[in-house]
């Protein structure tokens, strides 16, 4: 099989097909026109810029770089989880937690899936290593963010019967363990979703572009196997932390609710 | 037979406030709205922060985890809460007969807790607390929501636990009449002080 290269006159055409769809979107009055050609400049640009950092990346091998690479993604994704929370921890906790789940889980199964199953050479190779941290630390993030905003706003609204169970004699763990359930329970969805449609309902986007640039079918449904495998694993644990972590930070040494620790939600 | 006394208990605004709670003694607390009394019970559970000592007999609060102190520092707040879908879910144990003296049949332990009126609700919160066994009760207007016939069943089943288990009783309400009939010596928390009053006077 051969790889049919994209032109930039292809690209073109494909964005001639947005361009459309905004103009209709204009014309309905729906205000989302600037948006989505924004959404989409930031796109190309974006995603231009990344081919031409990989490009560099996978030419030089050097650990060092690979790593920055690994540094700036998670620090990326932190302030993105931190974001999407409407009542996050105050402080550095909304960020330190997030982020430090996501370090935790996402470099682990990166590294164990590196030095296990695939085994590159050398085991830090970035064709393998950036795209794999890439797809994790994407779903983990998701999963985390959804799962500390269930969190933090449940408890906020549910604070009367934290505080009845704790005035009953519960710890801080018992008191909030249907909470943590639920909010855990909030992130996985999505990925319990994803893997039970996957192949019936959807076909997904990494084995989709896998087949399209030219690999075996049976190859791309591989590798989109354990990726999701490893994404499933590696957010759980990602969400098992953070949600740990921040449930603690919502009580003081002597178990008391300390709901002062959560931010107020900007209107 | 405990006692309760609070050494200089200061928090936010308000305090230091020292006063003892003698075992068996029922004190009535009361005082305008937003003057501090259930912060002050609050505090005395560790449900907040707070700084001075608090003494169940020799025990002082911060050196007794904090779980263990709420259970034998027993607060019942005016609205109960509960979490699971029947009403039997939230009692690790019960003793039917004291369903049976506060008017109520085991069958309640199957309803959802949807189903109970608030006079049911707290005498089934004031029978969760008791199973906790507390030595000291700190009651925030228990009866605030309640008839008079049900008004009654709550004062004689605390006033019985007091006579049985000697725990002191710190009652807070607004209700002259009930605070003369429970209490025997009476506090009036205002303006952020808090002063021994005589309600004969």
């Amino acid at each position: 099989m051969t790889l049919i290269s994209l032109s930039p006159l292809d690209i073109g055409y494909a964005a001639l097909l947005v361009l459309a769809m905004a103009g209709c979107t204009t014309a309905l009055r729906l205000n989302l026109g600037r948006s989505i050609i924004i959404a989409s400049a930031r796109l190309i640009v974006q995603l231009m810029l990344l081919g031409l950092v990989l490009k560099v990346l996978f030419a030089a091998e050097r650990l060092f770089w690979v790593a920055l690479m690994a540094l700036v993604m998670l620090l990326v994704g932190g302030r993105e989880v931190m974001a999407r929370q409407k009542r996050r921890l105050k402080g550095g906790w909304s960020y330190g937690v997030g982020t430090m789940s996501m370090f935790i889980s996402c470099f682990a199964t990166v590294i164990i899936a590196l030095a296990v199953i695939v085994n590159p050479e050398p085991w830090y190779a970035p064709r393998y290593a950036i795209p794999l941290l890439g797809m994790l630390l994407g779903n983990t993030m998701n999963g985390i963010s959804l799962s500390l905003d269930r969190l933090t706003q449940t408890a906020w609204q549910q604070r009367a019967v934290i505080e009845q169970r704790l005035l009953l004699g519960q710890d801080r763990r018992e008191a909030m363990l249907d909470i943590t359930r639920d909010s855990l329970r909030t992130g996985m969805i999505p990925i319990i979703n994803a893997m039970a449609a996957a192949g019936i309902v959807s076909i997904p986007g990494m084995m989709t572009g896998q087949i399209l640039a030219g690999s075996p079918p049976l190859e791309a449904v591989k590798y989109q196997i354990m990726i999701w495998l490893l994404i499933a694993a590696g957010s759980g644990f990602g969400m098992m932390a953070a949600i740990g972590a921040a449930s603690r930070r919502l009580f003081d040494h002597r178990h008391r609710l300390r709901l002062d620790r959560l931010a107020t939600p900007k209107s | 037979m405990s006692h309760l006394r609070l050494d200089s208990l200061q928090f936010r605004r308000w305090g230091p406030f020292t006063f003892t709670l003698a075992p068996g003694e029922c004190v009535g607390l009361s005082g305008p709205s937003g003057a501090g009394k259930t912060l002050l019970l609050r505090s005395i559970a560790d449900l907040d922060e707070h700084s001075g000592k608090i003494f169940l007999d020799h025990d002082e609060c911060s050196e007794v985890q904090a779980p263990a102190w709420r259970r034998q520092v027993g607060l019942l707040l005016a609205e109960s809460q509960w979490w699971h879908d029947t009403v039997g879910e939230h009692f690790p144990e019960i003793d039917e007969a004291v369903l049976k003296q506060l008017g109520l049949t085991p069958e309640v332990l199957k309803w959802p807790v949807s189903r109970l009126s608030s006079g049911e609700r707290q005498r089934l919160a004031i029978i969760r607390l008791l199973g906790n066994r507390p030595k000291v009760l700190l009651l925030d207007e228990p009866t605030a929501n309640l008839d008079q016939e049900n008004t009654a069943q709550v004062e004689s089943l605390i006033e019985e636990y007091r006579q049985s288990a000697g725990a002191p009783i710190f009652w807070v309400c607004h209700d002259k009449e009930q605070l003369r009939r429970v209490a025997v010596r009476q506090f009036r928390l205002e303006d952020g002080s808090l002063r021994e009053y005589s309600p004969d006077q």
